[in-house]
């Protein structure tokens, strides 16, 4: 099998989709002849010609609505918003309209769109370059979530995502794309070919949305994580010596209850997670519920690590970033409690 | 029933190409370009309807031979040139400076303007100092000509222990209100309407002040250019309306924003906005229809929508490498020439300047940017110093809420 980094695995998921049905078309800002500013739809439009791979205008509200107006003719439309800090202007297409429309109609119509965009911060990106605003999809009902922290996993969640008969919101971490970025950022990071899960398997297959995997198993506490803190919170429980069980939840709407409860069940303490902003993050949803399913188990208060309620900033970028030592920290805490 | 209509042919789908990719010959053919003193200059009270035929042509004033021609000339006195011609020639010097300490790994990201230096270095001059100005990221001249210190633009690019901005915006994402610099967004076209705003405001005092806003053809495409549109239009707003057609959009074209079908000056027209599309690359030029737009908006005629037609000959951004989706050498084929060379070539064809005070010029700029670069660069690079860690935790909100102090002590800071 083929080692793929995350932008190649993205790749080969929408060369797939595109070579066995004739409906899947993609478009976005400079994703056409240029191949996308991270490269991830290169060479789709040179194989399957202009009209299916093509550069889109500068309009995140147009490109979202032409999405929905393509899945309403029977289209299976993959859209890319360039940064998920410029998917704004499509904001209002995305939750009133995409999310919706089936509800609102009976089922008359739908919007099976895909919309991909990168996420999350480490990049020196600055405040417009950084962002992680999945809760305000998670928040929306009508619209899955997905955020893969692996190569295998996106390809295998992108093919779902874009069989998948609802408008999925796929957040790829841009921090992954060419390696397993744990958080040490003074550390090289070591590409995909080193790790597993760059095993990518040329052709169909499909991770389905709403499972999530558990990636590193442990008696200790229960981490909930997605995306680029898959990574950092297995090595703050190594930086910790805590036996913490890492759950990838992979898709966050809808989430895969049973296996967080079956988790925190298991081992009475969790630590949630999250690169984006704290206050009405995804993290107080994932709080609420174990404290809803799991209360007569827990051992300890559950605890938070967060990016701070603050935008992302340029030069403080590793002070605002919930790096491995911030998660140790708070297994630690957790463990005393 | 009425019999169902049938196309002649399939219906396809059309998506637009630019003339040439990597590889193929550079081909400017479809490119129409007005005569130099063609254009005729109206009234300032004429309308959008009366002028309309000025969205779709090119107010040029300096002509192949670099003379000055025609009712758009403005007439500048040899001192003003200069003093433009200076503008342009320290941007240029700082950009080569920044893009090279940013290749350097000093800094993490820059952007250049080179090619388009008139557009912002002109309209500097053609406004009043207190004017506010929305820029792009591609307007660092309107700081450089208003006197903002050429360090502070560093440090600011440095994040540096002196930036203005904190430490908490990209590079280039300048922000002075004294010099009439609205803080960049990094978020494309949203300034635009805001300008709209500003200068509605401006009216409601019933200030003198006019706002002048800025956007890429590319970023036309999005709703804040029509809703600036709009409300300009509706409450006849005290605002230049300056869209940079400088071709390319990182790798877009400019048909993809439609530049194909109509000018992006003639979108004005519609919402019955005096429409102008001028020759980015001729100083003169930009002067003179800038003016013309100031002398409507101070005059409460409203609001003008202006064209430049220019050429990114910059790579989009240090993020960027043109090679992969346009002729490497197309910047050196637009057939509009170089602003910096035209406005020289016209003084010195005038008996105004030689090739001596040129090079004097450059180096005096060169050394000013130098010295400049040393200053900030002796407070630090980016990592090297920075603002207190404090920082990031201010300015949220005017008065920082409980929950947010109480991060910032989690974090020791
Ligand atoms: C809302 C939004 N969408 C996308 C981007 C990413 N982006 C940054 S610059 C750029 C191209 C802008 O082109 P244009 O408006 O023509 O200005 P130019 O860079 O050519 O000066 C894009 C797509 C962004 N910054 N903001």
């Amino acid at each position: 099998m083929p080692a793929m980094n995350m932008i190649q695995a993205l790749n080969s998921a929408m060369d797939v989709m595109m070579t066995r049905d004739p409906n899947v078309l993609v478009f976005g800002e400079d994703v056409g002849y240029f191949g996308g500013v991270f490269r991830a739809t290169e060479g789709l439009q040179k194989k399957h010609g202009l009209t299916r791979c093509f550069d889109a205008p500068i309009a995140e509200g147009g490109i979202v609505a032409a999405a929905i107006g393509m899945g309403a003719y029977g289209l299976r439309p993959v859209i890319e918003i360039q940064f998920a800090d410029y998917i704004y202007p499509g904001y209002d297409q995305i939750v009133s309209e995409a999310a919706r429309l089936r509800y609102r109609s009976a089922g008359d119509f739908t919007a099976p769109l895909t919309l991909r965009t990168p996420y999350g911060g480490g990049i020196f990106g600055g405040q417009t370059h950084s962002q992680s605003p999945e809760a305000l999809f998670t928040h929306v009902a009508g619209i899955k979530t997905v955020v893969p922290s692996n190569p295998y996993d996106a390809k295998g969640l992108l093919i779902a995502a874009i069989e998948d008969d609802d408008p999925v919101i796929i957040f790829e971490p841009k921090r992954l794309y060419n390696g397993p970025f744990d958080g040490w950022h003074e550390n090289p990071v070591s590409p995909w070919a080193k790790h597993p899960d760059s095993e990518v398997p040329e052709g169909h297959y499909t991770v389905p949305l709403g499972k999530a995997k558990v990636v590193r198993e442990g008696n200790d506490l229960t981490v909930l994580a997605y995306g680029t803190m898959v990574h950092v919170a297995q090595a703050a429980a190594v930086h910790a010596g805590v036996d913490a069980e890492v759950i990838d939840l992979r898709t966050l709407i809808p989430i895969d209850i049973e296996t967080v409860v079956a988790s925190v069940k298991k081992t009475g303490r969790c630590v949630i997670v999250h690169e984006a902003t704290r206050t009405s993050g995804f993290g107080a949803e994932l709080s609420a519920l174990v404290q809803e399913e799991c209360f007569y188990h827990l051992e300890a208060p559950i605890a938070r690590v967060t990016g701070w309620d603050t935008p992302y900033p340029h030069a403080f970028e590793w002070e605002y970033f919930p790096g491995p030592q911030r998660v140790a920290d708070a297994m630690k805490r957790v463990m005393e409690g | 029933m009425n019999a169902p209509l049938k196309n002649t042919v399939p219906l396809s789908l059309r998506v637009p190409e630019p003339r040439a990719r990597p590889g193929d010959p550079i081909d400017f053919s479809g490119l129409v370009v007005a005569p130099a003193g063609a254009a005729p200059r109206p009234d300032i009270n004429a309308s959008a309807y009366a002028v309309r035929d000025l969205a779709f042509t090119l107010v040029r004033v300096l002509d192949e031979a670099n003379v000055a021609v025609g009712p758009w000339n403005p007439k500048l006195s040899p001192a003003q040139m200069k003093r433009g011609l200076r503008t342009m020639v320290v941007t240029r010097a700082y950009d080569e400076r920044m893009y090279r300490m940013q290749r350097q790994g000093k800094t993490s990201f820059y952007m250049k303007c080179t090619g388009e230096e008139a557009v912002a270095s002109a309209q500097a001059l053609a406004l009043a100092e207190d004017d506010m100005c929305f820029p792009t990221y591609r307007q660092q001249a309107l700081l450089i000509a208003r006197g903002y210190p050429l360090v502070d633009m560093m440090n600011q690019i440095y994040s540096n222990a002196a930036d203005p901005c904190k430490g908490r915006q990209l590079p280039v994402m300048y922000t002075s209100k004294a010099h009439g610099f609205f803080s960049i967004s990094g978020n494309l076209g949203t300034q635009f309407s805001q300008a709209v705003g500003w200068a509605m405001a401006s009216a409601y005092k019933g200030d003198s002040r006019i706002a002048c806003a800025y956007i890429g053809e590319g970023s036309t495409a999005e709703g804040d250019f029509h809703s600036a549109l709009t409300f300009a239009s509706v409450y006849d707003a005290p605002v230049i309306l300056n869209v940079v057609n400088n071709q390319w959009a990182i790798s877009s074209f400019q048909g993809i924003a439609g530049g194909e079908e109509s000018t992006f000056a003639s979108r004005g027209i519609g919402y019955g906005i005096p429409a102008l599309r001028v020759d980015g690359n001729d100083f003169l030029a930009v002067y003179a229809v800038t003016q013309w737009a100031a002398d409507r908006a101070r005059a409460n005629l409203g609001p003008t929508l202006i064209e430049h037609f220019t050429y990114r000959a910059a790579p989009h951004s240090t993020s960027d490498d043109p090679g992969r989706y346009r002729p490497v050498n197309e910047a050196d084929a637009w057939p509009l020439g170089d602003p910096v060379e035209r406005l020289r070539d016209h003084l010195i064809a005038s008996g105004e300047w030689s090739d001596d005070d040129h090079k004097a010029l450059e180096k005096e700029a060169a050394d000013l940017v130098r010295a400049a670069g040393k200053e900030a660069e002796a407070i630090g690079t980016l990592g090297q110093s920075r603002p207190s860690v404090k920082e990031m935790f201010e300015d949220v909100y005017k008065e920082t809420p409980w929950h947010i102090r109480r991060q910032r002590q989690e974090l020791g800071v």
